[in-house]
């Protein structure tokens, strides 16, 4: 896993060195892009809610996780039969909500169409990573769930195995009466919204049923179409250190007359579920994120712990900071301390996000909720250290303290005093 | 300013940083009410003690003079983090050591090193992010006779981070031996840095761990120099 995410670190730098002539001015410059729209988020969103309807698209408002569940659930039992197969594009957002066991209890056939999620939900897992949901998993890992699923004869070739995912899938794709994907961008101006994938699996998740539902937070908007180039190369650059991903989709509609195939039905869910709590808040500029996972790649703690170790649907440095900024310190405050503040979060990141500083801030808050404590004195500390004299005292009883086991010593040898001190030195300076 | 580290452990560090400066020419004052700039609170989530730190940090601090400092970390607190506990400012600039050196001495030139000695250079997080770039290799490639080693993954923070290290203590040593681990496989034997917290963390790895690597504070290579 660390292998893989180092791989896609170094991807990341090589292609965004090649596609931007100054990736940082590229960075910032989309940084104030998605600054906007969160600045002027409730006119944007009514602008985009407007074109999506003058284009056909039913858009519909959730303010918590629930509601855009019942909302979902109701559109599939309107629009299909019971036990219904759904077919599903790769979502964090229905990952956010916990859609899938919603859709299961009511008895529908609800399939996960990217190979990885697929992986995910026949091994009855969780993604531990917000582009590559099976980092976590090995060639031989996915080739034993696929024997057991009985997908076609034992393979580790990772060609085979993807075309026996292929096979089992083409047949859901035929059956399935419904749609549900994610969204990556929505455009304000042109009420269109933006996909982008590699594997078609969510061109046919859209395209073939008759009904798709996309859900979307409301935090996914873009001013412009011709914002567009400029975050669909950064996002692919971050998240896969590709130029651009395979497919890249732009819909703006359901079906036209004259057209063979698509959707008769588009259904857009704007989710909230904390969003204008966090916009509302100190760590609004979290809602830039572009869901690129490059600060997952980037980041040491991501490398040698996994997303799991989060124990939030978003991990990393950037699930550090949302998980308690949407849901509260007291719930996630701890989170906030699974960092070294390396910075490399911020360096990597798209939008230029400053996930030290938040982290930072949010272990302040964390501590003063009482919700996280550090198990040091600090208020002793600081007393001590507004007094030289007690603060020089205390040093001399430190090497001793460092000797009681502590978490520290517990996996490191001690400091020890070595040499000359130097207050002593330079006073007897000539 | 000294630093709560080398106050406590590491006094040679904060001697060679005298002994460079003024081999660079300056005069160096050192005020003996200096205690903690106030970053081990703040980054542990304890900003009212570090804003009292802070404050003291400045009553005996700020004046006419520029601070210098033997960490990158210590200098980031400083210039970054006494405005976010709360809008505290030093007015003078403080300075990481070898910053310093570069920007405003403009040291070009630097004494040979009485025998060979080859080492690693380990560049700190906060020494990155205070945009000082590579102030620090480049001060080291001016010492005769001393060879630096490029390490792999050079960019890889070490883990130790502050509070990290303790209430994450378990990855905080994985992170350090894959540090250490690309630091073995570049064939030195010393590594130098610009922060003693990351030396520390390292050196307590290696030492618990029977690995046979020397840890030196980067004004201490430049001391031995002269």
């Amino acid at each position: 896993m660390r292998l893989a995410s180092t791989r896609v670190a170094d991807a990341r730098k090589y292609t965004l060195g090649r596609v931007f002539d100054d990736v940082d001015k590229a960075r910032h410059y989309a940084a104030s892009i998605k600054q906007y729209v969160l600045d002027n988020l409730a006119p944007l969103l009514t602008q985009f809610e407007d074109n999506c309807r003058a284009n056909g698209i039913t858009v519909h408002w959730a303010s918590t996780a629930e509601e855009a569940r019942k909302i979902i659930l109701q559109l599939c039992r309107e629009n299909s039969d019971p036990g219904a197969t759904i077919v599903k594009g790769k979502s964090m957002a229905t990952e956010e909500i916990h859609l899938n066991p919603t859709l299961v209890e009511a008895g529908f056939d609800v399939v996960e169409t990217d190979l990885g999620e697929f992986v995910v939900q026949i091994d009855g897992d969780t993604p531990s990573h917000i582009v590559a949901p099976i980092i976590h998993k090995s060639r031989i890992q996915v080739a034993q769930s696929f024997q057991r699923e009985k997908l076609g004869p034992y393979s580790e070739v990772p060609e085979t195995l993807a075309m026996q995912a292929r096979e089992h899938l083409r047949t859901k794709f035929q059956q399935a009466s419904i749609g549900i994907s994610g969204v990556n961008f929505g455009i304000a101006e042109s009420g269109r919204i933006v996909i982008v994938e590699n594997e078609g699996n969510n061109r046919l998740s859209t395209t073939t049923p008759k009904v798709h539902i996309a859900l979307m937070g409301i935090e996914k908007i873009l001013p412009r179409e011709s914002d567009l180039p400029l975050f669909l190369r950064l996002l692919a650059g971050s998240a896969t250190g590709q130029k651009l991903t395979v497919y890249t989709h732009l819909i703006h509609g359901p079906r036209c007359p004259e057209e063979i195939d698509g959707p008769d039905q588009i259904h857009l869910v704007m989710l909230d579920n904390g969003r204008t709590r966090v916009l509302n808040g100190p760590y609004r500029e979290i809602l830039r994120c572009i869901r690129c996972g490059a600060c997952l790649n980037s980041c040491p703690v991501y490398r040698h712990s996994s997303g799991h170790a989060y124990g939030h649907v978003y991990s990393g440095p950037v699930g550090a900071v949302l998980a308690p900024a949407m849901e509260g310190v007291e719930a996630m405050g701890e989170l906030a301390k699974a960092s070294t503040l390396c910075g490399s979060c911020e360096e990597v990141c798209p939008v230029a996000i400053p996930i030290p500083a938040m982290l930072l801030r949010l272990r302040n808050e964390a501590t003063a909720a009482g919700s996280t404590n550090s198990g040091i004195p600090w208020q002793v500390v600081a007393s001590l250290a507004k007094n030289d004299r007690l603060w020089r005292a205390a040093l001399i009883l430190l090497p001793l303290a460092t000797k009681l086991p502590s978490p520290w010593s517990k996996v490191r040898s001690n400091p020890e005093r070595v040499g000359r001190d130097f207050r002593r030195w330079f006073r007897g300076r000539p | 300013m000294l630093t709560c580290l080398c106050d406590a452990f590491f006094g040679e560090v904060g001697i060679a940083t005298v002994k460079v400066l003024e081999h660079a020419g300056c005069k160096v004052e050192f005020d003996e009410r200096q205690t903690c700039c106030g970053q081990p609170p703040f980054n542990s989530g304890d900003w009212e003690s570090a804003r009292k730190m802070a404050a003291h940090a400045i009553e005996v601090l700020d004046g006419e003079h520029p601070i210098v400092t033997p960490s990158g970390s210590c200098a980031a607190m400083f210039r970054e983090g006494y405005h976010m506990v709360g809008g505290l400012e030093m007015k003078t600039k403080v300075y990481e050591l070898c910053e310093f050196l570069h920007q405003v001495v403009k040291v070009k030139e630097w004494p040979t090193m009485p025998s060979p000695r080859r080492v690693g250079f380990h560049r700190s997080c906060h020494g990155r992010m205070l945009g000082t770039g590579d102030t620090q290799e480049r001060i080291l490639s001016l010492v005769g006779n001393l060879t630096v080693v490029l390490i792999g993954d050079s960019d890889q923070c070490c883990g130790f981070g502050g509070a990290f290290s303790i209430s994450h203590s378990a990855t905080s040593r994985h992170i350090g031996l894959s540090k250490i681990d690309q630091l073995v496989k570049s064939g030195i034997s010393e590594v130098v840095s610009g922060d003693m917290g990351c030396l520390m963390h390292l050196d307590g790895l290696a030492k618990k761990e029977g690995i046979p690597l020397k840890f030196t504070h980067i004004a201490e290579v430049l001391a031995s120099a002269l």
